[in-house]
């Protein structure tokens, strides 16, 4: 069936849409079209001139070995993260969903990692493992784990990834939540009835049905450790020790800001964003077509 | 095959709600037996209790000699066919119907034959490998049937199976039904607002309302004899007029100034109790001019086709008549109305219950 418009009026959907419009023009486009501008430019030592240099910025991006190496750190962070992120919020939302009487309660405790700046979570989390003060880390001490995020690289990464993911459980588990209590009651007791198990029924009813929303979470998770999980990282390790958290995004920033390498740093942004947009347009055109029923 | 047996069986929802107060039924094997009821009266519930989706507050649910009351749905062999048909939306209407096979451990080979079966029964084999959104209402309400009938389960339980199709579909399908569980001889309870649907489907007619049972029979026993004004108004269309009476001696009833005989009245009644007369609409007749009878005046008809609805007063209280086309000339203002004796029903005006003779309820009972 087609769905005809009851306004006539040609304009009227332009008008509409145009608030959408003038923000994602000023604030996506015109800012990522000035990284493009920029990352064929080169400044000179003082910061006061620019020049036109072509390529040269990807060329020598592309020589640095410390950029693969914040490459693979990226890969192991987005990974652990995400997946992290989604299957505990899934384990608890499917426990919230059984429960959901005493749900609003259990609710707003989930939901206030989101609400918290991800400075103060990543200094929170910092606090708890750090090894002298910290709660949690003078417990794994006391245990014999040689427990140091400050100088062992490994230690670090995982407690940034830790940390990303906890900021992004609530997030998840909203949209979980919201999908679980969107499948019909009467499929999950036709199913019951059919003899399934609840382990069964889980993964051949529930887990299908949530696809899109699993889907969709996919997406914002994998755009989510590309580009917001800058502040937690910033927060507890600088990207340290020894570079050992420096992802990506990170690094535009430590090169941009601090290195005053201006025109590497655009470059490094356009390359960014240039992965997520392939990354998410890749999801699109196969994992989409897979969860649609 | 088995009997199914409820022994007292009450529902408190946690909220407080008594959705079931008590309810004792007993539907042999191989019977079709039809809850009917208005809105909220507790029919669902008691459905999904036998179901083992809801918990029993207190009474014993049996299935063919055994309570099933701590028993998961999966184990009490039953299968179940919603009123939304919660049809996998994500599974092809093969694997649809597989999947309570599956779950069972069935052999791959046996799975497909049943399978082939049942689509071949309800006619759906054209769409085995589609998914339900490709589907009409009608062919999901197949498939929903497809899932039940291929376990072979012992009871089959429907709530309200048919109501998300429309008017001809639902009229088909009913048959359909119908004639699938003589084939297969399964213990059926069906769950139906609609009372065309429970006449015409049930061997055991099952009326509720808040929760109780107000009166169970053949679906002729129910119409002929209802035991309560409830009963009385709610099966049967159009509804049993209903008229504010007194009693006016033994087996006599007055309406109005009218003097009604009615042959189930018991005798012994104190004379001017307030009662409440039914009459149902399709059973009086327009006496010959002359002849005696009660005056009927007509305010305006409704033409249904083959019949038509007379609507006007009787003896001072509204009252419809349904007779054949062309019974009435049109433009009749007044009639003389012949009612039968036996076709009046009295109803103590405060219980509501029937007030009737003791040996022809226990004729009934027998
Ligand atoms: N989960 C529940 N919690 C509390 N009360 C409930 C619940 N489910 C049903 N009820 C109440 O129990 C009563 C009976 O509900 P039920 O669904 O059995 O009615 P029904 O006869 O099937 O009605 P309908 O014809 O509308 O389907 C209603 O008053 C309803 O509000
Ligand atoms: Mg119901």
């Amino acid at each position: 069936m087609e769905k005809r418009s009851l306004y006539n009026n040609k304009l009227l959907p332009y008008l509409l849409l145009a608030p959408q419009l003038v923000i994602t023009l000023v604030f996506f486009y015109w800012p990522a079209s000035q990284a493009v501008w920029m990352s064929f430019r080169m400044e000179d030592a003082f910061g006061t001139t620019t020049e036109f240099v072509g390529l040269e910025n990807y060329v020598s991006l592309f020589q640095q070995r410390a950029y693969y190496e914040s490459m693979a750190t990226t890969v192991i962070f987005s990974i652990a993260v995400t997946f992290l992120a989604m299957s505990f919020s899934l384990l608890l939302a499917v426990m919230a969903d059984k429960q959901i009487r005493g749900g609003s309660v259990y609710r707003t405790l989930l939901i206030w990692p989101y609400a918290v700046a991800p400075a103060i979570a990543g200094v929170l989390w910092l606090f708890m493992f750090q090894p002298s003060l910290g709660m949690i880390g003078r417990g794994l001490i006391s245990i014999g784990v040689p427990w140091n995020p400050m100088l062992n690289g490994d230690h670090a990464l995982l407690l940034v990834i830790l940390a990303a993911a906890w900021k992004q459980i609530s997030y998840n588990f909203l949209f979980f939540l919201a999908g679980l209590q969107s499948i019909p009651k009467s499929l999950i007791e036709a199913a019951a009835i059919d003899g399934a198990r609840p382990t069964r029924r889980f993964w051949t009813i529930v887990f299908p049905m949530l696809s899109p929303t699993t889907f969709f979470l996919l997406v914002v998770n994998i755009v989510y450790v590309f580009f917001d999980t800058f502040g937690i990282i910033d927060a507890i390790t600088h990207g340290g020790p020894a570079k050992a958290t420096e992802t990506l995004v990170f690094k535009v920033y430590q090169d941009g800001r601090l290195g005053g390498d201006l025109g590497g740093s655009a470059a490094q942004s356009v390359v960014l964003m240039v992965i997520v947009i392939a990354l998410t347009a890749i999801q699109f055109r196969y994992v989409e077509r897979k969860v649609t029923y | 095959m088995a009997e199914v047996t409820l022994n007292d069986v009450r529902k408190v929802y946690a909220g407080g709600v008594e959705a079931v107060k008590g309810v004792s039924l007993d539907i042999p094997d191989g019977g079709f037996c039809v809850l009917v009821g208005p809105s909220g009266c507790g029919k669902s519930t008691l459905l999904r209790m036998v179901a083992g989706l809801e918990t029993i507050s207190s009474g014993q649910v049996a299935i063919g000699g055994r309570v099933v009351n701590e028993i998961e749905p999966a184990e009490r062999d039953i299968a179940m066919v919603f009123q939304n048909y919660a049809l996998y939306p994500h599974m092809s209407v093969y694997d649809n119907i597989a999947y309570g096979l599956r779950n069972r451990g069935t052999p791959k080979d046996e799975i497909d034959r049943r399978v082939q079966e049942a689509a071949r029964i309800l006619a759906i084999e054209p769409f085995l490998q589609r998914k339900p959104r490709a589907l009409s209402g009608g062919q999901r309400q197949r498939v929903a049937m497809g899932r039940a009938i291929v376990r072979k389960p012992q009871v089959f339980l429907f709530d309200e199976p048919l109501s998300n199709l429309d008017a001809k579909l639902r009229v088909q399908m009913r048959v359909e039904i119908k004639k699938l569980q003589r084939a297969l001889g399964v213990t059926s309870i069906y769950v139906t607002h609609d009372q065309v649907e429970a006449m015409t489907l049930s061997d055991k007619l099952v009326v509720m309302s808040g929760g109780q049972v107000e009166q169970v029979g053949t679906p002729t026993e129910v119409y002929r004899r209802p035991e309560t004004r409830f009963v009385a108004t709610f099966i049967g269309s159009p509804p049993m007029n209903i008229l504010p009476g007194l009693v006016d001696g033994d087996g006599r009833v007055s309406v109005g100034g009218l003097t009604l005989a009615a042959d189930d009245l018991p005798a012994g009644l104190e004379p001017g109790r307030h009662v409440d007369v039914g009459v149902r609409p399709e059973e009086v007749e327009v006496a010959p001019a002359g002849a005696p009878g009660a005056p009927f005046a007509i305010d305006f008809v409704e033409e249904l086709g083959a019949t038509e609805l007379l609507h006007g007063t009787l003896g001072g209280s509204p009252f419809v008549l349904q007779v054949n086309t062309g019974a009435v000339s049109p433009g009749t203002k007044a009639v003389t109305l012949a009612i039968p004796s036996r076709c009046v029903h009295v109803f103590d005006a405060e219980t509501g219950k029937r007030l009737g003779r003791a040996e022809s309820a226990t004729a009934r009972a027998a």
